[in-house]
C-alpha cells in the first residue's frame, strides 16, 4: 500500500468538507465541515513530511491544530451569540452585512 | 536677474530730446490741476455740490494758463531745443523692459495741449449754464476734469505705454459722460456701445505695443521711431495697421464708426468737447505721432488714406438725412475726421495739414455743438430740426455764432475751414497718380456734400417759418453760455487764417512731423484751380440745399423719402450690418461654445463619473451577505490560484 493513498484520502476528506461548507445551512454543521477540511490538510502535510523525510510538514500540522483550536473557541462563541439573538443557526439568515 | 528675451533690434539710445529744465519743469502741472479737480469732486461727494462747477472750471482754466506759459517759453527757445521730456517716475523696470512715466512736450503735443485746455475751459464755462438745473452737476464737472486729465496724458505721454493709459482714460471718461443720464436705458446702452466699439480699437493698440516691444525692445517714441528703419516692412505694416485699428475705434472711422451717432445721448457740452473737438481726434494724433512708422510702411499708409476717404463720404451721406440736429453734427464730425485721417494717410506732406484741420475743426465744431446745445436749451431739449425754423430772430447770438461756425465748416473763403480743408484737398491731388486723383475727387465731393447738409441744418434751424411745438418759448441763452460760443466763433473765423499765414503751423510742426514735401509731389492741379473747384462744388452744394429746404415748405413729419434717404436715415444700416456680421455670429459662436462646454467637456467629465458610479453600483450587488456564496468564491479563487501555479510549474 503506497503512501500516496493518504493523499487520496486527504483529498476526499477535503472535498467532503468543502461540499459541506457550501451546501449545508446549519452553522454548526458548516463549522464541523471546516474542521474536516483543516484536518484533511493536516493529513496531507503529515503525508508530505513522510514522503520528503523531514519534519516541516509535521510542524505546520501542529500550527494548524493550534489555530483550529482557537478558531473553534471564537467561532462557537459567535454561533451561540447569533443563536441567542436570532433564534436560528442558519448561515443564510445571518446576511445583514451586505450592499 | 536676466530677462530671457532678446529683441530683434537693438534700440537706439535716446538722444534727440532734451530733458526738461527751467519752465518746462512745470509740465506736470498741466495734468495735476484737472486730476486734483476730479479727485476732490469725486471723493468730496455731495459736500462739494455748492462750488463743484466752479472748482472744475478753475482746474481746467489753471491748466490752460500753465499751457500758455509753457507755450510762450517754448516759442522763445531755439527750434532744436523746443521739445522736452519730463520724467516723472519709472513705471516698469523688468530686465530689458523699461517704461518711464514721462511727459514729452514738443510742438505737436503743445498744439494739442492748447486745444484741449483752451476749448476745454470754454466748454467748462458753458456747462455751468447748460447744466445749471441738473442735480448732478458736480459729478458732471468731475468727469469733465477726469477727461481733460486723461486726454492731456494721452497727448503728453512720451511712450506708447503711457499714451495707452491716457487712451483708456479718455475712453472711460467718454463712457461715463455718454451715460451721464443713464437712468434712460437707451442712453446707458449708447454708453456701452461706445465703450465696446472703443475696446475693439484698444485691442489693436495693445497688440501694436506688444509688437513694438518684441521688435524693438522698447515702447517709447524716441527709441521706436529711431529703430523703425531697421525693422522689416511686414512688421511695420502690421504695427501700422494695428495702430490704424486703434485710431478707427477712437476716432469713429470705418469700420468702427457706429458708436459716434449714439454717443450724442450725452449732454451737449460732452458732445462738443469729447465727441467733436478732442477725444475723437486722438486717432489722428496717434497716426501723426507714429509718422516714422507709417512712412516706412506705404501699404499701411495707403490703407489709412482709404479709410479716411471712405469715412468722409460715409459720414457726409448720413449727415444728409438726419433730422436730429446733434446726430447731423455727429455725422459731420465723423466726416471731418475722415478728412484728417485722409490727410494723415498722405505721409509727411499731410501730417501738418491733418493737424491744421484738426485744430480749426476743434473750434468750429465745438462752436456748432454749443450752438446746438443753446438751441436745445431754448426749445425744451427738442433735437428734431423739423420742429425748429425761424430761430434767428429769437436767438440772435446763437444764430450769429452758429452761422459763423457753419461758414467755417463749409469752407467759406477766408474762414478757418477754408484754409484747412482746401489744403487737404490740394494735398490729396498733389499725391498724383490714380491714388491722388481718386482721393482728391472724393475729398472734393465730400466738400460739396458737407456744404449741402450743413446748409440744410442751418436753414431748417434758423430760417423759414416757425414750426415750433406749442409749448416752445425760445429765448437767448445766459451770458455764461453765449460767451464761450462767441469766443469759439471768433476762433472759427480767424484761427485758420492766422495758422495758415506764411505756413506758420507747418513751420511750427516741422521738427516733429517732417517737411511740407512741396518739392516731391507731382503737379496735377495748381492750388488756385483746386481752390476754385472747391468753392464751385461748395457753392453748388449750398445752393442745392437752399433750393430744397429754403424755398420749399419743410414738413414737420419727415416724409417717407427714397430708399437712399431711408438708408442714410438709418446710418446706412451700419447697426444692421454689425448685428448681422458681428453680433449674431458672435452670439452663435458663444452659444455653440457653451453647448460644446456643457456637452463636450462637462459631458466627458460627468460621463466618466457616471460610468464609474454605475459600474460600482452594479458591482456592489455582489456583496450578498450570504456566507456560503463568499465561501464558494474563495474556493473558486483558491482553485484558480492553485491551477495557475501548477500551469507555471509545468
Amino acid at each position: 500500500m503506497g503512501v500516496q493513498n493518504y493523499l487520496y484520502l486527504s483529498a476526499i476528506l477535503f472535498t467532503i468538507g468543502a461540499a459541506g461548507v457550501l451546501l449545508r445551512r446549519n452553522a454548526i454543521v458548516v463549522f464541523m465541515c471546516v474542521e474536516l477540511m483543516l484536518n484533511a490538510t493536516n493529513l496531507a502535510f503529515v503525508t508530505f513530511a513522510r514522503i520528503h523525510g523531514n519534519l516541516d510538514g509535521q510542524i505546520i500540522a501542529f500550527f494548524v491544530m493550534v489555530v483550529a483550536a482557537a478558531e473553534v473557541v471564537v467561532g462557537l462563541a459567535i454561533i451561540v451569540t447569533i443563536f441567542r439573538t436570532r433564534r436560528s443557526t442558519s448561515v443564510d439568515d445571518a446576511n445583514l452585512l451586505k450592499y | 536677474m536676466s530677462f530671457p528675451y532678446a529683441p530683434v533690434l537693438a534700440a537706439a539710445e535716446p538722444a534727440s530730446v532734451a530733458q526738461a529744465s527751467g519752465t518746462a519743469d512745470l509740465t506736470w502741472l498741466l495734468l495735476a490741476f484737472p486730476i486734483a479737480g476730479a479727485a476732490v469732486l469725486l471723493l468730496g461727494g455731495r459736500r462739494t455740490d455748492r462750488f463743484g462747477h466752479l472748482l472744475g472750471t478753475l482746474a481746467s482754466a489753471a491748466s490752460f494758463v500753465v499751457a500758455l506759459v509753457l507755450w510762450l517759453d517754448m516759442a522763445g527757445r531755439d527750434v532744436e531745443e523746443r521739445a522736452t521730456i519730463q520724467k516723472l517716475w519709472t513705471a516698469i523696470d523688468v530686465g530689458r523692459f523699461h517704461v518711464d512715466i514721462a511727459l514729452q512736450l514738443d510742438q505737436l503735443s503743445m498744439a494739442f495741449v492748447l486745444l484741449i485746455t483752451g476749448v476745454g475751459t470754454l466748454i467748462h464755462i458753458y456747462s455751468i449754464g447748460y447744466m445749471a438745473h441738473d442735480p448732478d452737476r458736480r459729478r458732471f464737472f468731475a468727469y469733465l476734469n477726469l477727461f481733460v486729465a486723461a486726454m492731456l496724458l494721452l497727448v503728453l505721454g512720451s511712450d506708447y505705454f503711457v499714451v495707452y493709459i491716457g487712451w483708456e482714460g479718455v475712453g472711460l471718461a467718454s463712457y461715463l459722460l455718454i451715460g451721464f443720464w443713464g437712468r434712460n436705458p437707451a442712453y446707458a446702452t449708447a454708453a456701452k456701445k461706445a465703450f465696446v466699439a472703443n475696446r475693439v480699437g484698444d485691442v489693436g493698440m495693445s497688440l501694436a505695443i506688444i509688437l513694438m516691444f518684441t521688435t524693438f525692445g522698447a515702447t517709447d517714441f524716441v527709441r521706436v521711431h529711431a529703430a523703425a528703419a531697421g525693422a522689416g516692412e511686414g512688421t511695420l505694416t502690421a504695427i501700422g495697421l494695428l495702430l490704424l485699428l486703434a485710431a478707427c475705434g477712437k476716432s469713429a472711422q470705418l469700420p468702427l464708426q457706429s458708436w459716434l451717432g449714439d454717443a450724442m445721448a450725452g449732454p451737449t457740452p460732452v458732445s462738443a468737447l469729447i465727441h467733436a473737438a478732442t477725444m475723437v481726434t486722438a486717432g489722428v494724433y496717434l497716426i501723426v505721432r507714429s509718422g516714422p512708422i507709417f512712412d516706412l510702411a506705404p501699404t499701411a499708409q495707403l490703407v489709412v488714406a482709404i479709410v479716411g476717404a471712405a469715412t468722409l463720404v460715409f459720414g457726409a451721406v448720413i449727415g444728409l438725412a438726419k433730422d436730429d440736429i446733434k446726430k447731423a453734427l455727429a455725422a459731420s464730425t465723423m466726416s471731418q475726421i475722415g478728412y484728417m485721417v485722409l490727410a494723415a494717410g498722405l505721409g509727411p506732406a499731410g501730417y501738418a495739414v491733418a493737424i491744421f484741420h484738426l485744430l480749426t475743426h476743434g473750434f468750429f465744431k465745438a462752436g456748432l455743438f454749443l450752438g446746438a446745445g443753446s438751441v436745445m436749451h431754448a426749445m425744451n431739449d427738442t433735437t428734431d430740426m423739423r420742429r425748429f425754423g425761424g430761430l434767428r430772430t429769437a436767438m440772435p447770438v446763437t444764430f450769429v455764432t452758429f452761422g459763423l461756425g457753419y461758414l467755417a465748416i463749409i469752407g467759406f473763403p477766408l474762414l478757418s475751414g477754408f484754409w484747412s480743408k482746401d489744403k487737404i484737398i490740394e494735398t490729396a491731388f498733389h499725391e498724383g497718380g490714380v491714388e491722388g486723383w481718386t482721393l482728391g475727387v472724393v475729398a472734393l465731393l465730400g466738400a460739396g456734400i458737407t456744404a449741402f447738409y450743413m446748409t440744410r441744418v442751418m436753414v431748417m434751424t434758423f430760417f423759414g417759418p416757425r414750426r415750433w411745438a406749442e409749448d416752445a418759448h425760445p429765448h437767448e441763452a445766459p451770458a455764461v453760455m453765449t460767451a464761450p460760443m462767441v469766443l469759439l466763433a471768433l476762433g472759427s473765423v480767424f484761427l485758420g487764417g492766422i495758422l495758415a499765414y506764411g505756413g506758420m503751423l507747418q513751420d511750427w510742426l516741422e521738427p516733429v512731423v517732417g517737411g511740407h514735401g512741396e518739392e516731391e509731389g507731382v503737379t496735377t492741379l495748381s492750388p488756385i484751380v483746386v481752390t476754385l473747384l472747391t468753392l464751385l462744388v461748395v457753392a453748388g452744394g449750398a445752393a442745392a440745399a437752399y433750393l430744397q429746404y429754403g424755398r420749399r415748405e419743410v414738413p414737420v413729419v419727415a416724409p417717407v423719402g427714397s430708399p437712399a434717404t431711408i438708408a442714410a436715415r438709418n446710418d446706412l444700416y451700419q447697426d444692421a450690418f454689425n448685428e448681422a456680421v458681428l453680433m449674431r455670429p458672435g452670439q452663435y459662436l458663444t452659444r455653440s461654445l457653451v453647448y460644446a462646454d456643457n456637452r463636450g467637456v462637462d459631458g466627458a467629465v460627468n460621463g466618466l463619473a457616471a460610468l464609474i458610479g454605475g459600474t460600482s453600483g452594479r458591482l456592489r450587488r455582489l456583496q450578498t451577505g450570504f456566507v456560503r456564496s463568499y465561501a464558494l468564491s474563495m474556493l473558486g479563487g483558491a482553485a484558480l490560484v492553485v491551477g495557475a501555479l501548477l500551469l507555471v510549474r509545468i
